[in-house]
């Protein structure tokens, strides 16, 4: 157990212990640092950028979280009950694919599908729509969903294969005794399969809420936070204001409310379930 | 049956056309990678000439060789320890149930929802103090702490599930802890183990925030955060671009297909024990 708790204490334990007290500096990584208080943290509270990149995080769990899981009951409920065997298990491996392969990557190429010469727009035009093509990842207006949608696109998959594992273990009766009731499939829908995936439904949410407010590579890769501070999320923001701007203190203290904000937002969901769901 | 016909149908549809986006914008890397070197080819038009040897340029300069090696190295140097003090420490809190066991064990749960973000910065200057900037060891040692919350979970998880009757067993024929731990206990553990050595290793192929913080030298990188370095440099040649990220996402997708049912069924449980 030791050599476990000496490494995650030396990089993980120390460093959160000293990121809560570079928060209370003013520092720029040279020259001594500066007791401050609680000066950066008025900061992260008014400044309207960085209060931007909180906002950005919060739209995005829109697109990380709640269609990937809402899309992923509907596809799961799709390879559960009606389509062939061998379509859901190539459908299943290929949607898992985006969780493989290098967030990177991703965002290379969904930078290069949504440019102006890219896919989308070819389609668009192809279909009559010639007026709404764009650089997607470059419209002040369409930026920050864009990088959504690639986020989406990376787990959806793994929502997927999950609530279809959660689906395979609801017992068949359950649902031959609705079926006898007289319960339709939305009414089935609702009163067996939802309440029976509760424990995967709050998998899935913790898990993209937490990539949602802590994206970083695919926005460095596709916009750097652009057009002006169109995508700019705390991560990257994090980075820019340490490393480049040299704001240890202020970085910090965003890195402390990005912390405070996971805990925050999972904790809800992990009580709610854990309360009816285990005792 | 009209009716189940049709949603059948309209299911299927649907199905193909989720794996169409999904495949989409690797489709348009690879038709991309296979234009001229330089232009900025237009949707997924095929070329009339296929420039394959891109695939052979990017590899070049993209000094692929080195970073594949690189990355290797850096596999090599956090999942082995990673695997052996999760499962030490998973044993412990999970089978041995040691005093304070669910105190330590609160305090990585914390560690699993922590954003990367979140400790960058001081990991920053604590590498720096170690004189380990722009090393691999830069990566792989912070890596190693950063897996010990998942992995110490995973293992503990493991160890829970095990009959206690089974080390009562063995120490009623003299064994040390040691031994048990080795002996029995660590062959039984094999398939959480491997589930635990796959996903480890692609989560270190994929690092990229330490890889760019902490490395200067894209050589020293990851194959991901030698990625970000290969766009900064060749962004605006797109084919060749195209052709370098294919070139280094392919080792994750042969992982990845080699290893599918184990794959998915190892992130099924890390989930779910959750």
């Amino acid at each position: 157990m030791l050599p476990a708790l000496t490494a995650y204490a030396l990089f993980v334990l120390w460093p959160i212990v000293k990121t809560i007290k570079y928060a209370f500096y003013s520092w720029d990584g040279i020259l001594p640092a500066k007791w401050v208080g609680l000066a950066n943290f008025k900061t992260v509270f008014t400044d309207h950028q960085l209060l931007g990149t909180l906002g950005h995080s919060l739209e995005l769990i829109i697109f990380f979280s709640i269609i990937p899981v809402t899309l992923g009951l509907a596809v799961a409920t799709v390879m559960n009950r009606v389509a062939s065997r061998r379509i859901s298990s190539t459908a299943r491996a290929v949607l898992f694919l985006p969780q493989v392969v290098p967030l990177v990557a991703a965002g290379i190429a969904w930078s290069w599908v949504l440019s102006s010469s890219g896919v989308v727009n070819e389609v668009l035009k192809a279909i009559g729509l010639g007026g709404v093509t764009r650089p997607w990842l470059g419209d002040f207006g369409t930026a920050l969903p864009a990088v959504g949608l690639i986020g989406a696109w990376v787990l959806l998959g793994l929502c997927t294969v999950l609530l279809l594992a959660g689906m395979s273990k609801i017992d068949r009766a359950l649902y031959e005794a609705a079926q006898l009731d007289g319960a339709g499939p939305v009414r089935e829908f609702l009163s067996i399969t939802l309440p029976g995936l509760r424990n995967e439904i709050a998998v899935c949410v913790t898990v993209t809420v937490i990539a949602a407010l802590s994206a970083f590579d695919i926005v460095y890769i596709s916009t750097r936070g652009g057009p002006g501070y169109a995508t700019t999320v705390p991560g990257l923001e994090i980075y820019q204001l340490a490393f480049f701007n040299r704001q240890v203190g202020l970085a910090s203290a965003l890195a402390v409310v990005l912390m405070v904000i996971v805990i925050l937002a999972i904790l809800p969901i992990q009580l709610l379930t854990r309360k009816d769901g285990d005792s | 049956m009209i009716i189940a016909r049709r949603s059948s149908w309209s299911g299927g549809a649907l199905l193909v056309f989720l794996m169409a986006v999904t495949l989409l914008p690797f489709m348009s890397l690879f038709t991309t990678a296979l234009h001229e070197s330089g232009t900025y080819p237009r949707g997924l038009d095929w070329p009339s000439h296929p420039h394959w040897h891109n695939f052979i340029e990017a590899f070049h300069v993209a000094n692929m060789g080195v970073i594949f090696k690189s990355s290797v190295l850096i596999v090599i140097g956090v999942v082995p320890v990673s695997i052996l003090i999760a499962t030490m420490a998973g044993f412990g809190l999970g089978h041995l149930r040691v005093r304070g066991g669910r105190v330590v064990f609160l305090l990585f749960l914390l560690g699993l929802t922590l954003p990367f973000e979140g400790v960058i910065v001081p990991l920053y200057y604590e590498i720096r103090g170690f004189g380990l900037l722009n090393t691999r060891w830069a990566i792989i040692l912070p890596l190693i702490g950063l897996f010990m919350p998942f992995g110490v979970y995973w293992m503990r998880a493991h160890f829970l599930n095990l009959p206690q009757e089974l080390s009562e067993a063995a120490r009623v024929d003299g064994a040390t802890t040691w031994q048990l731990f080795w002996r029995i206990h660590i062959p039984l553990a094999r398939p959480a183990v491997t589930s635990l050595g796959i996903l480890l290793t692609v989560w270190t192929w994929n690092q990229f925030l330490l890889a760019i913080v902490l490395v200067d030298d894209p050589t020293k990188r990851t194959m991901a955060g030698a990625l970000g370095a290969f766009q900064g440099q060749w962004g605006t040649n797109i084919p060749l671009l195209s052709a370098g990220s294919l070139l280094i996402l392919t080792p994750t997708l042969v992982v990845f297909l080699v290893f599918q049912r184990h794959f998915v069924a190892a992130l099924l449980q890390g989930s779910l024990k959750g």
